[in-house]
Parts: structure tokens; C-alpha cells; sequence
């Protein structure tokens, strides 16, 4: 089959790379680009490890094809804090040990940032039901969403009046 | 997952001809179904067609009678983020907004919900309540059927070879009027409806209801109207007794198989019970409390 040349810009960079129009997504990240942040869960929309930012909104790349990234602006894991300058939501899992295996957790804060960018200024509620769609076997999710809400308080605190 | 050709065409034109060219296709818009489908091998084509590069099956617009035009492949998010339709229309809003969870909506469409054809998909009952019409289109021009025509059995729909869903078209609601839709899952978030309803109501100054539609959800091969529903609270005054005569017409109409997400006869019960709280919550929108 042949396959399909893309350009798209991941993570701030122009980036090309070719593959056939079955791949998802999520394969082209880890296979093609070696961009294994984002995790295969369930490979059906259901578990949200495989989430990434697209066009600014929190997809499942697991249900996304390869080729539609043509023109497309994505962000995954990878783009989001690095070692030393981690993102508020990434030191804050960190501090309230939102993670056990740690399988999920990219999903999760590529999905709390999403959130975060929206509403800076949201309620449990309204974060455990953002997050209804990634799931986490390990922790029983109280963690994360104190995580979540903790990143909230402090991400305002830093931001000028 | 087996392989196909993808095309993403800019026009209708474009996509009506690709459509024509003698291949096996089928339509991509947010992919939720649809890429799992093929996938699982549920679903197989030669060549996949992507309609969001077709700009009038991505956008929306309330018309200057009120009513609202969406374009097929709209995502969901896009749609329950507008403050407009929020206030004209909230029972879509009511569907959109459980129709999986923030990544699912990000993508998903009504059409993808529509053209699916599943018997629980939360997004018919809701329409088929506000009593929308949906726009078909292809190389010899469009047609239009109400969303209720649209469904022949699961994973079926009235659509012909050559056709695609352009837009569907959801008439404002009259003064006095209220529509609701619900379903129950036994899980706060991200499941399947074990039965559903929607409900559009119609007040005349004195409180006595003048119209009502009921529509069901996973109670039957199909989503149902259940005219019986409507037809049994009609003249009447709007309040609990009157209601409960269209949910005893409801769980009567219902035609549920047992599986492995309920019984019938909870199912049956379900739709009673959904429609009654459904005119509750339809009259409540109509007197401004939600
Ligand atoms: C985790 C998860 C949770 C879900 N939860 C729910 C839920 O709670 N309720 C619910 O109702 N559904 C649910 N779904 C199913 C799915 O998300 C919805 O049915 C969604 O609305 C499909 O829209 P889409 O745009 O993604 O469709 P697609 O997958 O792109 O398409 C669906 C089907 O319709 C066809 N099609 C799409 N658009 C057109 C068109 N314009 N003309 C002709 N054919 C067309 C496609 O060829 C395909 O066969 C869930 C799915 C997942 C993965
Ligand atoms: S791997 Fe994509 S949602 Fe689970
Ligand atoms: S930490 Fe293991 S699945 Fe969430």
C-alpha cells in the first residue's frame, strides 16, 4: 500500500513523515515519530491514555488517523514541560502521587491541561467530569483530581494582576 | 486493520463525485465510530472519505425564523460551546454533552451519531423530539426526511449508495415550549444508554399542553416516536398525573430486548419513568427553572 506523505506541526516543530492512511494516530506517534508518550490503553476510545491535543482539543489519537494530522498543530506529552521546567501539572501529580504504574498519566494531564487552558478556575466536579474519559486503574482518582485542582491555585498565583 | 484509500474532498461536489467512482465507501467525520469499526474489521471500504474538509458540513447557524441548521460533521464540542444554541436549544445540548466523554465530543458528530444508526445513540431521540428534518445530498441534489424516517434497523439508515448526510435542520421552538432528553446508565459518565427519552412540550397561556412529541431510545431496533405518548396528554393540563399517562403509553410502546445491559422489563419500566421526568424537565425549562 502506499503510503501518504504529512506535514503537520508537532510540539512547535514542522515536522513530515509518511504512512498509510490505516495507522492511527497513536501508531504514527510511537512507531513512525518515536513519540511514545502517549500510551495504547484500549486502542477504542474508551481509556484516554493516548490523549493529545489537537488543534488545542484533547483527542484520543487512538481514534484518529495518521494522515488527518495533513496541516494539523499537535501537541503531545512530550511538548508539554521538560526535565527541569516540569508544567505545574506534572509537579503537582509529583506532590499529591497521582501516579502508581504510571500508564495513564500522560493522558491525564495532556486532558487536565486542556481543562486548564479553558477554565482555569474549575470546581471538582467539573474536573472529574473532563476527565471522564481517561481511566486510571491504579490510584481511585481522588489523587489526580487534587493534582488537578492544585495546579489550578498555583497556576493563577503565578499569573500577573 | 485492513487498508483503504483516504480522501479528503473541499466540496460537496468534490465528495459526491468521489462517492460516484464505483468504490466502496464510507464517510469519516470524527472518527469515533468509525475508526474502530474498521479496525475490529466490523467495517470495511476501499476508500474513506473525510467530510471535514467540506466547509458547510462543519458549520452551524440559527436561521432568521430560529430554527438551526448543523452541518453534519460538526464536532459536538463546537456545538455545546455556543451560547446560542445553549439557550435555544438545550436538549441538544442535554445529547452532546454525555455522547462519550471531553475527547470523544472534541471529535464526534451529530451526523457520525445519526448515520451510526445504533438504537441507544443519545443524539436521535433528542432530534426526533424537536421534530428535525435531516438534508441528504448527492450528485442528483438533496432530499429531506425527518430524523424519525432515517433509522431501518441497527446500524442502518435510510441513506442510498451515492448519499450523504449534509445537515440537519431543528425548528425553534414555539413561546411556551420546552424540550428535555435523558437517559439511564448505571455509571455517572461514559456508557451506553440502557434506554432513553426525549420530550418536546407546547403550553398554551393557561398551562394546558397544545403538543408534544416522545421519542425512545434502545427500546426497540430502532429509536421510536411513541405518538400514544403525546396523543394521551394533549388538552391536558400540564402536571403529574397528565404525565404519567404518557409514561404508561411509553413503557407500552417499548419493544426491548433483554441483553447484557438490562431486561426488558426494566427497560420498559426505564421508559416510563425517563418520559415522565423528561415533560418534568421539558416544563421546567418552559417556566425557567433549568
Ligand atoms: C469511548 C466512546 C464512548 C461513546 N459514547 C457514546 C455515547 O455515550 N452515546 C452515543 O450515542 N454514542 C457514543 N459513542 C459512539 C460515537 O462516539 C458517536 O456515535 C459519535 O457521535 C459518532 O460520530 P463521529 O462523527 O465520530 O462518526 P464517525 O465515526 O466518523 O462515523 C460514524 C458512521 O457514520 C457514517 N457517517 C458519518 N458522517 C456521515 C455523513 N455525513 N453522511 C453519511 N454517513 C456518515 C460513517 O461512515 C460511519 O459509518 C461512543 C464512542 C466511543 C469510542
Ligand atoms: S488507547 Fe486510545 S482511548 Fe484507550
Ligand atoms: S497510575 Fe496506573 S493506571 Fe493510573
Amino acid at each position: 500500500m502506499r503510503r501518504t506523505q504529512v506535514q503537520a506541526t508537532i510540539n512547535g516543530e514542522r515536522v513530515e513523515f509518511l504512512c498509510e492512511p490505516r495507522q492511527s494516530l497513536l501508531e504514527v506517534l510511537r512507531e513512525e515519530l518515536n513519540l511514545t508518550g502517549a500510551k495504547e490503553g484500549c486502542n477504542n476510545g474508551n481509556c484516554g491514555a493516548c490523549s493529545v491535543l489537537l488543534n488545542g482539543r484533547v483527542v484520543n489519537s487512538c481514534c484518529v488517523l495518521g494522515v488527518e494530522l495533513e496541516g494539523a498543530d499537535l501537541t503531545t506529552i512530550e511538548g508539554i514541560g521538560q526535565a527541569g521546567s516540569l508544567h505545574p501539572l506534572q509537579q503537582t501529580f509529583l506532590e499529591e502521587a497521582a501516579l502508581q504504574c504510571g500508564i495513564c498519566t500522560p493522558g491525564f494531564i495532556v486532558s487536565a491541561k486542556a481543562l486548564l487552558d479553558k477554565e482555569p478556575h474549575p470546581d471538582e466536579h467539573r474536573v472529574r467530569w473532563w476527565l471522564a474519559n481517561n481511566l486510571c486503574r491504579c490510584t481511585g482518582y481522588d489523587k489526580i483530581v487534587r493534582a488537578v485542582l492544585k495546579a489550578a491555585d498555583q497556576m493563577e498565583e503565578v499569573k500577573p494582576v | 486493520m485492513e487498508n483503504f484509500d483516504y480522501v479528503a474532498p473541499r466540496s460537496l461536489a468534490e465528495a459526491y463525485a468521489t462517492l460516484g467512482n464505483g468504490r466502496s465507501s464510507l464517510m469519516l467525520a470524527g472518527g469515533t465510530d468509525v475508526i474502530v469499526q474498521l479496525r475490529e474489521g466490523r467495517k470495511r471500504c476501499d476508500q474513506l472519505i473525510d467530510l471535514k474538509h467540506i466547509p458547510d458540513l462543519m458549520t452551524f447557524q440559527v436561521n432568521s425564523d430560529g430554527s438551526l441548521e448543523i452541518g453534519a460533521a460538526a464536532p459536538l464540542a463546537t456545538l455545546y460551546e455556543n451560547a446560542e444554541i445553549a439557550r435555544r436549544f438545550p436538549a441538544i445540548v442535554d445529547a452532546a454533552t454525555i455522547i462519550g466523554g471531553t475527547q470523544i465530543q472534541s471529535r464526534a458528530s451529530l451526523g457520525g451519531n445519526l448515520c451510526n444508526a445504533s438504537p441507544a445513540a443519545d443524539s436521535s431521540p433528542a432530534l426526533m423530539a424537536l421534530g428535525a428534518r435531516l438534508v441528504i445530498g448527492s450528485s442528483s441534489g438533496t432530499r429531506e426526511i425527518a430524523v424519525e424516517d432515517f433509522f431501518v434497523g441497527p446500524g442502518r439508515s435510510a441513506l442510498q449508495p451515492g448519499e450523504l448526510l449534509v445537515k440537519i435542520v431543528v425548528p425553534a421552538l414555539r413561546e411556551n415550549a420546552g424540550a428535555f432528553y435523558h437517559r439511564f446508565i448505571p455509571r455517572n459518565e461514559m456508557d451506553i444508554a440502557v434506554a432513553s427519552a426525549g420530550v418536546l412540550l407546547e403550553l398554551d397561556g393557561s398551562g394546558q399542553i397544545t403538543r408534544a412529541r416522545v421519542a425512545l431510545g434502545a427500546v426497540g431496533p430502532t429509536p421510536i416516536m411513541v405518538p400514544a405518548a403525546a396523543q394521551a396528554v394533549t388538552g391536558k393540563a400540564a402536571n403529574a398525573d397528565t404525565f404519567a399517562l404518557a409514561g404508561a403509553a411509553a413503557a407500552e410502546a417499548a419493544t426491548p430486548i433483554t441483553d447484557m445491559r438490562g431486561s426488558i422489563a426494566q427497560r420498559k419500566h426505564l421508559a416510563s419513568v425517563l418520559t415522565v421526568r423528561a415533560f418534568e424537565g421539558a416544563l421546567a425549562r418552559i417556566k425557567g427553572d433549568s
